[in-house]
């Protein structure tokens, strides 16, 4: 594969076309188009070309700052992939949704380009400062994103989602230089096989006394923050209903996962034994977010602060069966729930992105039929004069619900079943929270589609056919993956079995 | 007794077996057909419907005969057709379903008496405009029950249950623009997702202990010997074993969609839902899906008990029930809409089966399932019968004397209120709560169930009385005169009245084919059975009671046709109960001042913690910073002397730019990130060339 470096060409391409859509003004979206519908192709390219054992595949390394330990080091695994082609899906339903931008489109649709770019490179990234460099290269088109094109209160929202992350993102660093600092490396695979050893700690000790557990602190602080874990989430809200609805499914699509990714990547490899130390604390907070989350969301009235509310719960769950693992246990069955958590995570990952990305952009949708309005009392009975936005919004919602057969279901039952032999209060106390979010899924279908039409609804426009037909492949993956998750599941697996091979507790 | 068939290993599945997922695949493929069909393609969508349930059907019973054939030649029929779902590390997720005389019986029910009801709704539904929308959701729902019937992997049942979940609550809000119905659709979801809830953690901690989803898998099922033996060495909490706790996990769930006390709220409020879908859907086959889980998992459940006897799991199961039963009878006899008394009068009957299943086993709890299926099926229909004949009206008090204006409804109807009742000998609603009476009295944990039942059958006799007197005696009260229904509806009346009587045949003692066929035992035609002395002494005290009721019921309501506007003839003795009755014991009031406060207290709290406490700390935060900002560049200005004032310049600078991204300018912060970002790579480069 060292011919073309197609993890590079995939990390470089949506800059470029960024700049393309910067000077291209009124047809930026076309070029956005085309470039994210390239992205997706190159994307899924590389979901082919996994290695069958798991490991990294489309290595590319290059020696870039030996000194300071900074190398371009890429390559992807099941998760990595996964989240690629997550990150691509995402992005392109987003440029799709985003068809009313008349402020400054140019400069839109090129933050979105480079925030993608940001998504490929730290999901592609095998090196710290690389991944890095990524993460808050993302950052930046978003909170412009949110500052030049979000609701009223856009101001103070786009600075607290900003310094929010900032901070995580400077406690992320310091952590990583004092890693660096004792170990010389800042390769991931690197530092996760000294890890393995339990060689990591021993340096670090070694170099600067017994920090581990505050470095493991301070890593899960900034992955704390991006997931978001409760108490951590408080820009979450403001963050997601005042953004444009576009940009939304963005952040929540594709960004939210970049704080399950690094645990994954970073936080549970490196310092599962500080993790594993804190599971109790960890896994209470895990299960505030999912049962805290979901009966927050059962108090909001605005449906885009509901979903906020409701990505907050469902990932949830990916904590919940991450922090379970670090559970001390042994034997084959315990390997085998541990397997079935992992897998249920990424699962989840996947299946929250499309999903809730898809509820934002119904949520676009109402939005431009109503001049702004989604308090969920501002309408109702909208299932008769749109059949056809009922339906597949009904779907989505019951996706997010965990209804078997679509989507959602699948992961939520991994996850529960890996948790619960591991951890099985948590496990018990968590099911609160699919029953709080079942309750508020029922009371937005009851509030905006059922009951009699009012005054002010009555003509509502249903979905046309061009958003019919946008929607349909998102729906029918749905459908498809909650079906056959094996899809999914044939590359992940080996991932996880190797991944599980090299942590230590 | 007779001898246990021995039981065979099918080590190659039949080709009907290999075939039965077509059962349910085929009406749900209908199903997402008539979804993409457009509202005007009616005929369509009921073709296809009932094309696909007779498809359904016909392998139904094919898949039954050949159940049959292996029972007559001594064989138990139990085939497997399994296959991994999901690969995770090195485990399997298996789905998979099973052929055996339990799946079988319930195949041919489901599919028979949902086709009944579908060539019914044709009539039923005619003028409504969403007419292929109904069909679809039916279809759906047909495919998703018939799923729940052969499942061999408790998560297929799962999936499946969910479906049939999801289905009820999108027909229960058909006619969504009415509120009332919205809301009952969502509290059927909600208060039957409880349930489930526990069913999920019992399913997965029985994944987790035994390895397997599968029941059956040529011993190395969950509800296999090998797995219940782990299961039972395995201590849960409470001095259950782990089977105990996964059963009650399972039961709840069961409890749940059958409506057993105290989540039994939802099934009155789904009578919201047009008539047809009662019929099948909340009388004859989700809400028995419970009873089926039960029977499903009853090696489960009685795992551990010692001959004889009973385990904690089945205690639970038999005292939910017979309260159950008594409860819900007790609050149809002070009910007013056609519809209603129906629904009271299944949950109550809900109850028996599952004091079935508790006390005397598999066959007794589906032996009254199967009964049960097609008398209230045709009680259901022939209540929508009667509403379609008085348009719309549901209230009895405004009916009356429709047994010349709709005599073949009322015949029908006459004929499933006496098997509700356990008429004697000729309905077979009377052999079947007699097996389940039978199995009380020899229960040898307490006799208070048995009591309890006797009552309820004296209930049921007094509410079904007064509920026929109510329609069809007396003389017309309500304002449009009633009319018969047409002969799609009426035809499958007659034949469910057929079957209400009929399938009496199969389960009396004296020929108890039904419970050796399930328990895989062979039996003949013995009219010794009949002449145990115990049992005809019960026969006659359950007859009497029956006599009792139906007696008690024309005594008081009799031929006298009160005015709507009158009050109760029970009111009128004695007010109180009557109000408790009538006002349902209060068990939604119950909930409306402790659940539902509950779950608004909460979401207030998390949104209160969200932006108070939170918020605040961030808030906090930041004025911290702001505040130490601000307090550093003061100090810079005014205390340190000059000659410091080189050496602080750097953190002026930090202070003054903190206070500044306080201030809202984070361009600034961006410059100085992206010039150190610039600096930074310089001497990246610098030192790699060094």
């Amino acid at each position: 594969m060292s011919g073309i470096h197609l993890l590079t060409l995939l990390t470089v391409l949506p800059l470029v076309g960024a700049a393309i859509a910067l000077v291209a003004s009124k047809h930026a979206r076309g070029v956005a188009l085309i470039t994210t519908l390239i992205s997706l192709a190159l994307a899924l390219v590389v979901w082919t070309q996994l290695p069958a054992n798991g490991g990294y595949g489309l290595v590319e390394q290059h020696v870039w700052a030996p000194s300071l330990g900074f190398n371009y080091y890429l390559g992807v695994d099941g998760l990595s992939a996964l989240m690629l082609v997550l990150s691509a899906i995402v992005t392109l339903m987003s440029v799709d949704a985003a068809h009313r931008v008349h402020h400054q489109p140019g400069l839109y649709f090129a933050l979105v380009l480079t925030l993608e770019a940001g998504l490929f490179g730290s999901f592609t990234a095998l090196n710290f400062f690389h991944w890095f460099l990524f993460w808050e290269l993302s950052l930046i088109p978003a909170f412009f994103l949110i500052k030049l094109w979000g609701g009223a209160r856009r101001g103070p929202a786009a600075m607290q989602f900003f310094v929010y992350t900032m901070s995580g993102s400077v406690v992320l660093l310091v952590a990583f230089l004092a890693v660096f600092l004792s170990t010389g490396s800042m390769d991931f695979p690197h530092l996760t096989l000294l890890a393995s050893t339990g060689e990591l700690e021993q340096m670090v000790t070694a170099h600067l006394g017994p920090v581990m557990l505050w470095l493991a602190i301070g890593v899960l602080a900034g992955f704390a923050v991006k997931v978001p874990m409760i108490p951590f989430h408080t820009w979450l809200p403001a963050a997601y209903a005042e953004a444009p609805s576009p940009v939304t499914m963005l952040l929540t699509g594709a960004m939210s996962k970049m704080g399950v990714y690094g645990l994954l990547r970073i936080a549970l490899p490196l310092f599962g034994h500080q993790i594993s130390q804190m599971r109790t604390p960890l896994l209470a907070l895990a299960v505030a977010t999912v049962v805290m989350g979901a009966w927050a969301a059962a108090a909001q009235k605005d449906l885009k602060r509901i979903f906020a509310y409701m990505s907050v719960n469902h990932l949830g769950y990916c904590l919940l069966g991450i922090f379970a693992l670090a559970v001390p246990a042994a034997g084959a069955a315990a390997q085998t729930s541990q397997a079935m958590a992992l897998n249920g995570v990424i699962l989840q990952m996947f299946n929250h992105g499309l999903t809730a990305a898809a509820l934002f952009w119904f949520v676009a949708m109402i939005q431009q039929r109503t001049g702004g309005h989604r308090g969920t009392d501002q309408f109702g009975g909208l299932g008769k004069p749109a059949p056809a936005l009922f339906g597949l919004m009904s779907i989505a919602l019951f996706s997010s619900l965990g209804l078997p057969g679509l989507n959602g279901f699948v992961g939520e039952f991994l996850i529960f079943r890996g948790v619960f032999p591991l951890a099985w209060v948590a496990a018990t106390v968590s099911i609160l929270g699919l029953l709080v979010t079942a309750a508020v899924i029922l009371t937005v279908i009851q509030k905006v589609f059922t009951g009699p039409v009012p005054e002010h609804c009555v003509g509502f426009p249903d979905l046309h056919h061009s958003e019919r037909m946008a929607l349909i492949p998102v729906i029918g993956l749905m459908i498809l993956l909650g079906l056959l998750p094996q899809l999914i599941v044939e590359s992940v697996n080996p991932t996880v079995v190797n991944i599980m091979a090299h942590w230590r507790f | 007794m007779q001898d246990t068939i021995s039981f065979t290993p099918q080590l190659a599945a039949s080709p009907i077996a290999e075939m039965l997922w077509l059962i349910p695949a085929v009406p749900m493929v209908a199903a997402g057909m008539a979804a993409l069909l457009k509202q005007v393609k009616r005929k369509t969508s009921a073709t296809l419907a009932i094309g696909s349930m007779s498809v359904s059907l016909l392998l139904s019973l094919a898949a039954f005969a050949h159940v049959l054939s292996g029972w007559a030649h001594g064989v138990a029929v139990r085939e497997t057709v399994n296959f991994t779902w999901i690969q995770v590390g090195a485990a399997n997720v298996d789905l998979g379903w099973v052929l055996d005389p339990l799946s079988a019986v319930m195949l041919v029910m489901v599919s028979f008496v949902g086709l009944l009801i579908f060539i019914y709704s044709i009539g039923y539904m005619k003028r409504d405009e969403n007419y292929t929308r109904f069909f679809c959701f039916m279809t759906l729902f047909a495919g998703a029950m018939l799923g729940v019937v052969i499942a061999n992997s408790i998560l297929l049942l799962f999936m499946c249950w969910e479906l049939v979940g999801l289905t009820s609550y999108l027909l229960i809000g058909f006619w969504y623009q009415k509120p009332a119905a919205a809301a009952a659709a969502k509290k059927a979801f909600l208060t039957t997702r409880i349930g489930d809830v526990f069913f999920l953690l019992g399913m997965v901690w029985l994944f987790a202990q035994t390895g397997t989803l599968l029941f059956y898998n040529n011993g190395a099922g969950s509800i296999e010997a090998g797995a219940l033996a782990g299961l039972l060495a395995q201590p849960a909490a409470l001095g259950l074993t782990a089977a105990g706790a996964i059963g009650l996990l399972i039961f709840a769930g069961a409890a749940g969609k059958s409506g057993q006390f105290p989540l039994h709220t939802w099934l009155p409020d789904a009578m919201e839902g047009p008539t047809p879908v009662s019929a099948l859907i909340h009388a004859a086959t989700m809400v028995a899906a419970g009873v089926y889980l039960i029977a499903r998992v009853y090696p489960l459940m009685q795992a551990g008990a010692l001959a004889g006897g009973t385990t904690t799991a089945l205690t639970v199961v038999t005292w939910v029930g017979a309260f159950t039963a008594v409860f819900a009878a007790l609050i149809a006899v002070a009910q007013n809409d056609i519809k209603r008394i129906l629904a009271y009068s299944t949950i109550s009957q809900l109850g028996y089966m599952m004091a079935g299943l508790g006390m005397g086993g598999v066959a007794v709890g589906m032996f009254h399932l199967i009964t049960h299926a097609f008398f209230k099926a045709l009680l259901f229909l022939g209540a929508g019968s009667v509403i379609h004949g008085c348009h719309g009206e549901q209230d009895v008090r405004h009916m009356g004397g429709l047994k010349s204006d709709m005599p073949i409804t009322f015949l029908t109807y006459a004929i499933g209120m006496l098997a509700l009742c356990g008429f004697p000998i000729f309905f077979s609603g009377f052999w079947s709560k007699d097996g389940i009476l039978e199995a009380a009295w020899h229960w040898s944990v307490a006799k208070t169930p048995f009591c309890m039942l006797i009552f309820g059958a004296l209930l049921t006799a007094f509410y079904m009385t007064r509920q026929v007197v109510y329609v069809f005696g007396g003389h017309w009260r309500g304002r449009k005169s009633a009319h018969e229904s047409p002969t799609v509806m009426t035809v499958p009346l007659a034949i469910l009245a057929f079957f209400t009587m009929a399938l009496g045949l199969i389960g009396t003692p004296a020929w108890p084919w039904f419970r050796a066929f399930l328990n895989g035992r062979a039996t003949s035609f013995d009219l010794h059975g009949l002449m145990e002395p115990g049992l005809l002494t019960l026969m006659g005290a359950s007859a009497l009671v029956v006599f009792l009721g139906l007696g008690l019921g024309w005594r008081i309501y009799g031929d006298r046709s009160p005015k709507p506007s009158e009050p109760d003839a029970l009111e009128r003795i004695s007010p109180p109960v009557w109000a408790a009755l009538h006002d349902k014991l209060y068990v939604d009031e119950f909930y409306s001042v402790t659940v539902i406060p509950f779950y608004g207290w909460w979401a207030r709290v998390a949104d209160w913690l969200d932006r108070r406490v939170w918020g605040g700390v961030v808030a906090g935060v930041a004025w911290g910073f702001g505040l130490s900002a601000r307090l550093n560049r003061f100090l810079d200005n005014n205390i340190v002397d000059g000659g410091f004032d080189k050496g602080c310049d750097e953190l002026s600078v930090g202070g003054g730019l903190l206070a500044r991204v306080q201030t809202g300018r984070v361009q600034t912060y961006l410059r100085i990130l992206a010039l150190a970002v610039v600096v930074l790579i310089a001497i990246l480069f610098w030192s790699s060339r060094a």
